[in-house]
């Protein structure tokens, strides 16, 4: 033990007795008070913070809903039903609890294209895009769990076909499918293993969160402009000036999910839902939550049953390596002129794929999933190459600061008021 | 030379440490791998015996078999010589009639699609059947013949056949 540690000084006694035991309390103020976040940084850097407190939210409703179901074929269906009429507040659990998980993937998709557009994945962030991917594939798998455990028409059926997809692989994939399921097809056993597996993964979900933030506060958030925190005069704390930006994020959160939750609780339900599972009879529209439904339109372009599976998860496998298929050293499309444009037209491919994944495949709709599939593996393997190699970025600002310098400089020129830059009412403050 | 036997014999004792640790940890893990197999009860197979005389010919029964719907057909005469007229090469997953059906009037499927587990429709009147007149799947788009065979969309495989015996005229024992 090394007697020369030096000891955090509190006013407080009672912090000062913990911190010499387990140096907790000055950790919390490195990593939440005095954590300096770029300045510029705008409501896209609040999403973070959303996705937190949506799964402490999941993880909290989930409990409650866990201390009144059932995991048994012949009673889940009733159990839930039971929630949703006699459980005092049951239906605002469940309701909060299904929405939450649609709104879950709504800020985590945002998340995401924040992360992409502003180029937040590229060095020296790169293991911290690796952990958010992979929070990205146990979100999916938690909510296809979970998705069964209503034993309604479409959980069982969902359950059914995304099992299958085991089935594709070559020899080991009959026998793999059997062992995840617990028998021949869905059944009770895979019902309780089901939700065995949808308590705990939540948790797990939440350890790596806990490591994609611990890896983003090494180097910093990245911000709007992708240029590197130099001086103090670029940054702010995180206590109080972020933590009251996100509180404003959150607060426009809780009104529209609260909308949701109250006044459109089955907007984004499935009506198959509320019919009992039953083994004999497939609905005739087999639909996704609609925030798989981009993967499932993959699935279901590619007329063959491996070629259509190895793609679906290609398509998400593809992320953990984006940082080393862009070669461009900048980070922010806003400096990008050409990639930029790629990049929207990414997040609009995206989005149509997601739309044609719930409908039908056939016709128009076919068409569209495969041009999509064809740009969306493009993307990555062509444009983003490619792109990084012959575009001519635009000139960075000198630094954060710089930034706002510029804003305003047209402001003082001409000689009238401007508006003071952040950075002067700084230097004012101090 | 005095520490070459020595550092061999600490090797020695590290390797075989540290390999009777892998065998017993995966050891350990064994029983709970395989606790997530099908339990002795599940695989206790069940078999089922079906009367088929009140079955018309055309007519087609859904019956449940192990947790599966199992489809038993009366084949018309033309369904039966349209399913026989098929050159089995020109098929994705090649198979004639005849080894498809113990007799050639009854067709015992497993009606589970070989793409990703739906129930294909084709067993009423009023359900769409496919461009070969057999059976549709509705989940993604997989046609099936009147042997069950798959002839269009992305299943790669037959429907399948379940054992089955017949106990009399009258009576299917499927299992």
């Amino acid at each position: 033990m090394d007697k020369n540690r030096k000891v955090h000084q509190f006013k407080n006694p009672v912090l000062n007795w913990i911190e010499f035991r387990l140096p907790i309390i000055s950790y919390f103020k490195k990593e939440y008070g005095d954590y300096p976040m770029p300045k510029n940084c705008n409501y896209f850097w609040s999403f973070g913070a959303l996705a937190t407190i949506t799964l402490v939210t999941m993880i909290v409703s989930g409990i409650f809903l866990a201390m009144n179901y059932t995991p048994h074929t012949d009673m889940a269906f009733d159990s839930v039903e039971r929630i949703m009429r006699d459980v005092n507040y049951g239906w605002l659990m469940r309701y909060i609890h299904s929405n939450g998980a649609a709104f879950f993937f709504i800020i985590v998709y945002i998340h995401i294209v924040r992360a992409m557009y502003f180029g937040s994945y590229k060095y020296p962030r790169e293991l911290n895009w690796i952990l958010g991917v992979f929070i990205f594939l146990l979100m999916m798998a938690t909510s296809f769990l979970g998705y069964t455990l209503p034993w309604g028409q479409m959980s069982y059926w969902g359950a059914t076909v995304i099992t299958n997809l085991f089935s594709a692989i070559p020899f080991i994939g009959e026998g793999l499918k059997t062992w995840l399921l617990g028998d021949y097809n869905v059944g009770n056993a895979t019902l309780n293993r089901f939700f065995a597996l949808h308590y705990v993964l939540p948790f797990v979900i939440f350890g790596v969160v806990g490591l994609h933030v611990a890896a983003v506060h090494v180097h910093g958030s990245n911000n709007p402009d992708g240029i590197d925190i130099k001086t103090n005069n670029d940054s702010v704390n995180f206590f109080p000036y972020m933590l009251i930006k996100d509180t404003v994020a959150m607060c426009a959160f809780g009104v529209a999910i609260s909308a949701v939750i109250f006044f459109g609780p089955n907007l984004m339900a499935e009506v198959d839902n509320y019919i009992p599972a039953d083994p004999l009879v497939t609905p005739a529209h087999i639909v996704p939550n609609w925030y798989l439904a981009p993967f499932y339109a993959i699935l279901r372009a590619v007329p063959d049953k491996l070629g259509g599976v190895l793609l679906m998860f290609g398509a998400i496998v593809i992320l953990f390596v984006l940082p080393w298929l862009d070669r461009s050293k900048v980070r922010s499309c806003n400096y990008r002129p050409i990639y930029k444009w790629f990049m929207m037209g990414f997040f609009v491919n995206f989005f149509a794929l997601g739309y044609v994944g719930m409908l039908p495949a056939e016709g128009l709709y076919l068409l569209i999933a495969r041009v999509g599939l064809l740009y969306y593996f493009g993307f990555f393997f062509i444009i983003t190459p490619f792109v990084g190699w012959i575009e001519k970025p635009s000139k960075l600002p000198l630094s954060i600061s710089d930034v706002y310098a510029k804003n305003i400089a047209p402001n003082i020129g001409g000689g009238e008021k401007g508006i003071p830059s952040p950075a002067m009412q700084k230097d004012t403050n101090l | 030379m005095a520490k070459k036997p020595k550092n061999k014999r600490r090797d020695f004792l590290q390797l075989s440490t540290v390999t009777l640790g892998a065998v017993g940890t995966a050891a350990f893990i064994w029983p709970f791998l395989k606790s997530m197999s099908p339990a002795e009860d599940t695989l206790a197979a069940g078999s089922t015996e079906v009367d088929i005389s009140t079955i018309e010919e055309g007519q087609s029964i859904t019956i449940k078999w192990r947790g599966k719907p199992v489809f038993i057909k009366k084949r018309t005469k033309e369904e039966i010589d349209a399913a026989k007229m098929v050159q089995a090469s020109d098929l994705r997953d090649p198979q004639d009639d005849a080894d498809r059906v113990q007799k050639e009037e009854w067709l015992v499927l497993v009606g589970v699609c070989t793409h990703l587990g739906c129930v294909p429709l084709g067993q009423k009147v009023s359900d769409m059947k496919g461009e070969y007149d057999g059976w549709y799947c509705p989940c993604h788009g997989s046609h099936y013949d009147t042997s069950g065979r798959i002839r269009k969309g992305p299943a790669p495989k037959n429907l399948d056949v379940p054992p089955y015996t017949f106990l009399n005229d009258n009576t299917i024992k499927i299992g």
